[in-house]
């Protein structure tokens, strides 16, 4: 219900939202929970297991009980707490769990076989038949138990990563960070103030009391208000610090969006931060535990602090007659609050014996509450005193069990924490996160003067190990109040006592885990499953703990806690895979000659990050493998031009840039003279082969290596690596140039008429012999022409700075269609080089040494090079490896297929019995059917005979003749001519 | 010789891409770049780049400007001049090699510049810790970038050619989501 206290909500700003199909009203700066508490709704969720009813327990992100779904469609989103969720106009939230209503749920039945389903019932039931878990029980208990869904449709909503940095983060804006955050500020620091609540304050927006003369959530506004004004203070708000990592980073979860109406373009949902500080001030407060007694899961039973954060913030009350129990100062506060909020009070129980109050109140002290009455929620308690039992009728029970220091984030660099027996709680290790300091309720000061003197002698130690002095700043007058806890867990008695609401793990359900001797508080975790899932126990670890201490004879320091483990609160994958969706994955690469290929109607194939026109179809041409035997052809009898500027392209220059080809190359690289071009085999340190390519001299020590596209990055690293580590006393100066020319290969008979006329340099054979390369002019522009060919058809390759790429490409392709030929893709282009025997990171594949491509000759034994003692290895070198042949199909099926496996004709296609596998295939027009390069045990040895090629996946089994790699020209005259 | 012409083609239109709340991201038009690699001992690239252009060698992450040009630090033992053709006596000094045509350069300036990058780079750049003239090789969205401040709040960022167009668009979102959040 809603109270006439004016709270900190704005009446002025009425809004309307709906919850199960109902329309309701709230006001700006309510929650979801609150203002479901305002129109007197007490069950908002069902439970995991028992489906029980649930109602509203805390005030905040622990909260256990209500996860609600919001929106609809394909952007909803399940497990949101109702206690964080702000309220906004048009607002669309649904229970969970339940059917065919919240109030009225079917699977409610469990809960009357409560008795069979207790913790390790699924893996003592469940166990035969062994094949019915996956296909019957486990779908059929997901069902049964479970919290929200999501919608299965691809997400349509927006999310963002960002990264910050700063000399001091303030992880929570209450008292303790507050003062903390001011502090530093004035001393100059760059602050960021990260606060998990829309409204910064903490428990000052929560408590009815005073700082420096004037209300507490005043006092904390007015500070943020300042701090908001100052240009080295970034607060915040809405952002939970999720986990603490190495080197100061810290993960953020900001709500940006949450709050809003939704369909705003641009608008990301959350931001996921990286935040990297130079010092950190853990002001993250603490959170209150609840004791556990029979039925105190009814809705209505809440934490004594939530009840006080409802009536003082968002003026509503939990109910009209309220219990208040607890075992620590805490209580008597909660029973003021309720009674200036004009709420009655229908008893107050404190647990301690010696307890006194002077409010007019029926109190008991020493007693406790060992019973809630009620199926749907609280309609009486029975209380336990010392001359015996009372039934009390109330309709809320606000129970304080103590509270735990958010200790959560110091255990994420594996810190555990420590107990404090005066706190009756555990309290952060010193040291336990480097460059963090806790303060606060974070650290177990629980008075908000102590929160504000903490915050304050926090800032000026991490100012001090920031290099700034400062001095101790005036602390404002605050409420210096006691706490005087005296341990209290659970409440004796029949029936069931909840400890994990979330999880509905129960007090007898830990007793069982211990029976079973699941002693350990980890084991007790997976017996249970106590802690788990979107809670992580926030509210039931400490509680657990002890009871397991209890069954085991141990205290709880002996016990010990279970691990903390980021993140803090659920993170949505969508912010942490923020922009990386579709194309977003990763940066596409475009050619020069990009536009044009499409404008050709080619369709695109990624190659790394690269796009590539797969083929260029024509009229008539229906399929792809039309398109690609045409432009085979078109290069064995016309010409082809092909954009080939993917290719690594590294200039290298200094003294000793011929030792060092020398160093990276495989074969001899000092005798090669400008104006020649080398093919060249680069190993890595481990003897396999790493990359192959070309290397030009264009001059007295100039040099242009050209990798694999594929290798390109991965080569400027091994070239980088060699020439700043293993060789820095050579004079080497290595840069890329890829990107800085356009390259177009022009392969085919009538190669040299095309470019005859076009470049400023006789190409004939004589003057411009294979391999050869030099600088040329085509239009006034100087470029590089090479004569190399990776088809095996006399070829050139014409380099010009990428800008003329497009007009160039466009040139090229016109004079080659007029000699009639044309432009060629990437599909062509592999039958072109497999026909040839030639090779790509398809048998280069990182396990293939010189030896197994045939290649060992050219492994010089007259120098040292990278990669040639691990080569040379015997394993590296023996017969049977698996080595480069060629296939081809000599049986009724005719087709060949990549990564299939060979076997011996009459043996069973087994792993066992694999002796290789095939690298590429591809049809060759050429020779008129598939022909394939694969890796078969001896394969040079076995030219002639016959091998099975299986393929397990697509279901294809092909006789195939083992033969040379070559099949087009072998004696290469072709290229030369 | 046959009677042809080559025109040349920026990776990106030129001018002004887009702006919002006062920042705008344009693309600059394409001017000549030069890498320079001294070696080992880099006084000798010092002298002659002072007496042939007015610019000084810059420190590590730092540039030089003269009337006419721009000299980045630009990895180890690098240098990049931009905006003058390098005089002919710097190959005795330095090996040399064309770049103008292997990066693109968009200007990112305005109140929302770092909000945007910090979106896309992990790089500190806050004001005191990225002084202007400051530069860096580092990643803009898995990018290999060359990052420099060029005043109060305006970025030169320079990605590899192939790359322009994913950089633009993710310059354009990060821009369109900054701003929508500076109406919440």
């Amino acid at each position: 219900m809603r109270l006439s206290h004016a709270g900190l909500v704005e009446r002025s700003r009425p809004i309307r939202f709906r919850f199960d199909g109902r329309d309701y009203t709230g006001f700006q700066g309510d929650t979801l929970a609150s203002a479901l508490m305002a129109h007197g709704v007490r069950t908002v969720a069902r439970s995991f297991k028992y489906h029980r009813p649930r109602g509203i327990f805390s005030a905040g992100s622990e909260e256990p009980n209500a996860l609600v779904t919001i929106g609809a469609g394909a952007g909803r989103e399940p497990n949101v707490r109702a206690t964080t969720q702000e309220l906004f106009a048009g607002l669309e939230a649904r229970a969970q769990n339940c059917w065919p209503s919240v109030d009225w749920d079917l699977l409610q039945v469990n809960d009357l076989l409560a008795d069979f389903l207790g913790a390790g019932f699924y893996y003592k039931t469940f166990m035969w038949p062994k094949k019915a878990w996956e296909a019957v029980y486990e779908p059929l208990i997901r069902r049964a138990a479970g919290i929200g869904a999501l919608s299965g449709a691809p997400d349509p909503d927006l999310n963002e990563k960002a990264f910050a940095h700063c000399d001091l983060l303030v992880i929570g804006a209450g008292p303790a960070g507050l003062m903390a955050a001011q502090t530093a500020a004035r001393a100059g620091a760059d602050v960021i103030l990260c606060d998990e609540d829309a409204m910064p304050g903490g428990r000052l927006n929560a408590e009815v009391e005073q700082i420096g003369g004037q209300a507490a959530h005043d006092w904390a506004a007015q500070t943020v208000a300042q701090l908001r004004e100052m240009a080295n203070v970034r607060v915040m708000t809405r952002t939970t610090v999720t986990g603490i990592y190495d080197q100061g980073t810290f993960g953020a979860l900001e709500r940006v969006s949450r709050h809003v109406a939704p369909g705003r373009d641009d608008l990301p949902l959350d931001c996921f931060w990286r935040i990297a500080a130079r010092q950190v001030i853990l002001a993250a407060g603490s959170i209150e535990r609840p004791v556990a007694f029979r039925n105190n899961d009814r809705p209505g039973v809440m934490l004594a602090g939530a009840v006080r954060t409802y009536l003082n913030r968002y003026a509503v009350s939990p109910g009209r007659a309220v219990t208040v129990f607890g075992n620590n100062d805490n209580v008597h506060r909660t029973a003021r609050d309720l009674l200036a909020a004009g709420v009655h009070v229908a008893a107050l129980v404190d647990a301690r014996p010696g307890a006194t109050t002077d409010l007019p109140v029926p109190f008991y002290a020493g007693a406790m509450v060992e019973q809630v009455l009620g199926q749907n929620g609280v309609e009486a308690v029975v209380i336990r005193t010392a001359t015996g039992r009372q039934k009390i009728q109330s309709d809320c029970v606000a129970v304080s069990g103590g509270w735990n220091p958010s200790v959560h984030l110091t255990c994420h660099l594996n810190g555990r924490p420590e107990w404090d027996s005066a706190l009756a709680a555990f309290v952060p290790a010193p040291g336990a996160v480097p460059n963090l300091i806790p303060a606060g309720a974070a650290s177990g000061v629980f008075s908000t003067d102590g929160c504000l003197r903490s915050g304050a002698s926090a800032a000026v130690k991490a100012l001090a190990a920031l290099g700034r002095a400062a001095d101790a700043p005036d602390i404002p007058l605050a409420e210096a109040g006691s706490y005087d806890i005296v341990p209290l867990w659970q409440v004796p008695g029949p029936g069931r006592a909840w400890l994990d609401l979330h999880n509905d793990v129960t007090v007898k359900d830990v007793r069982t885990a211990a029976a079973e001797n699941f002693r350990s508080v980890e084991h007790m975790k997976r017996y249970t499953t106590q802690g788990m899932a979107p809670d992580q126990g926030k509210t039931s670890n400490l509680g657990a703990l002890a009871v397991l201490a209890d069954v085991t004879g141990r205290d709880v320091p002996q016990t010990g806690t279970t691990t903390y483990r980021p993140p803090f609160v659920p993170v949505p994958i969508a912010a942490l895979g923020a922009g990386g969706r579709g194309q977003g994955f990763a940066p596409r690469r475009r050619t020069s000659s990009h536009d044009v290929s499409l404008s050709m109607n080619a369709p695109m194939i990624e190659t790394g990050l690269w796009y590539r026109p797969s083929h260029f179809p024509r009229r008539g041409e229906a399929t792809w493998r039309q398109s690609c035997d045409r432009e085979v052809a078109m290069v064995r009898n016309a010409v082809g031009v092909c954009d080939v500027s993917t290719l690594g392209k590294i200039d290298i220059q200094g003294a000793d840039a011929a030792k060092f080809l020398e160093f990276v190359y495989t074969n001899t690289f000092s005798t090669l003279k400008e104006g020649r071009v080398r093919y060249g085999l680069m190993l890595r340190e481990d003897g396999h082969v790493m990359d192959d390519g070309t290397t030009a001299c264009l001059g007295p020590q100039h040099y242009l290596m050209t990798t694999t596209t594929a290798a390109a990055g991965l080569v400027m690293q091994h070239l980088e690596f060699a020439a700043q580590v293993l060789r820095p006393d050579w004079d080497v100066r290595l840069i890329s140039v890829t990107e800085q020319w356009a390259q177009f290969a022009i392969a085919g008979p009538q190669a040299r008429a095309l470019l005859a006329d076009l470049v400023g340099q006789d190409v004939s054979n004589a003057a411009f012999p294979f391999m050869s390369c030099g600088p040329v002019t085509l239009a006034g522009v100087t470029a590089r022409l090479f004569r190399i060919s990776f088809s095996g058809e006399l070829g050139y390759e014409l380099a010009v700075p990428a800008r003329y790429g497009e007009s160039l490409y466009r040139l090229l392709v016109a004079r080659a269609e007029a000699l009639g030929g044309g432009a060629y893709g990437l599909e062509a282009l592999n039958i072109l080089r497999l026909e040839k025997g030639f090779l790509t990171h398809a048998e280069l594949d990182g396990r293939t040494t010189a030896f197994d491509l045939g290649l060992e000759r050219m492994m010089s034994p007259s120098k040292e090079f990278i990669g040639k003692a691990a080569a040379t290895r015997p394993g590296l070198v023996a017969d049977d490896r698996a080595r480069l042949v060629a296939l081809k199909p000599v049986g009724p099926v005719r087709q060949l297929t990549a990564g299939a496996f060979l076997f011996e004709e009459d043996a069973e296609p087994i792993r066992q019995n694999a002796q290789g596998h095939v690298s590429s295939v591809g049809f060759s027009p050429t020779v008129g059917h598939f022909i394939g390069l694969a890796f078969l045990k001896n394969g040079p040895d076995r030219f002639g005979d016959r091998v099975i090629m299986v393929d397990h996946l697509r279901g294809i089994t092909a006789l195939c003749e083992v033969c040379d790699p070559v099949f087009h020209d072998p004696e290469g005259g072709r290229s030369r001519g | 010789m046959a009677d042809v012409t080559l025109s040349a083609q920026n990776a990106l239109p030129q001018g002004d891409v887009i702006e919002r709340a006062g920042t705008a991201i344009r693309v600059l038009p394409m001017q000549q770049m030069t890498s320079m690699m001294p070696g080992a001992g880099a006084d000798a690239l010092a002298t002659v780049l002072m007496d042939e252009h007015g610019l000084a060698l810059p420190g590590v992450g730092q540039t030089s400007t003269s009337a006419g040009g721009r000299c980045l630090w630009f990895g180890h033992r690098q240098y990049l001049l931009i905006g003058v053709s390098p005089a002919h006596s710097l190959s005795d000094v330095a090996a040399l090699t064309d770049q103008s045509d292997g990066w693109s350069t968009v200007l990112l300036e305005g109140p929302l510049a770092r909000d945007v990058l910090a979106r896309l780079c992990p790089l500190d750049l806050r004001a005191a810790h990225f002084a202007q003239g400051a530069v860096a090789r580092t990643e803009i969205r898995h990018m290999m970038a060359c990052v420099t401040r060029v005043s109060e709040d305006g970025f030169r960022l320079m990605v590899f050619r192939s790359m322009a167009e994913t950089l633009l668009d993710e310059l354009r979102h990060g821009l369109l989501s900054c701003a929508a959040r500076e109406n919440l």
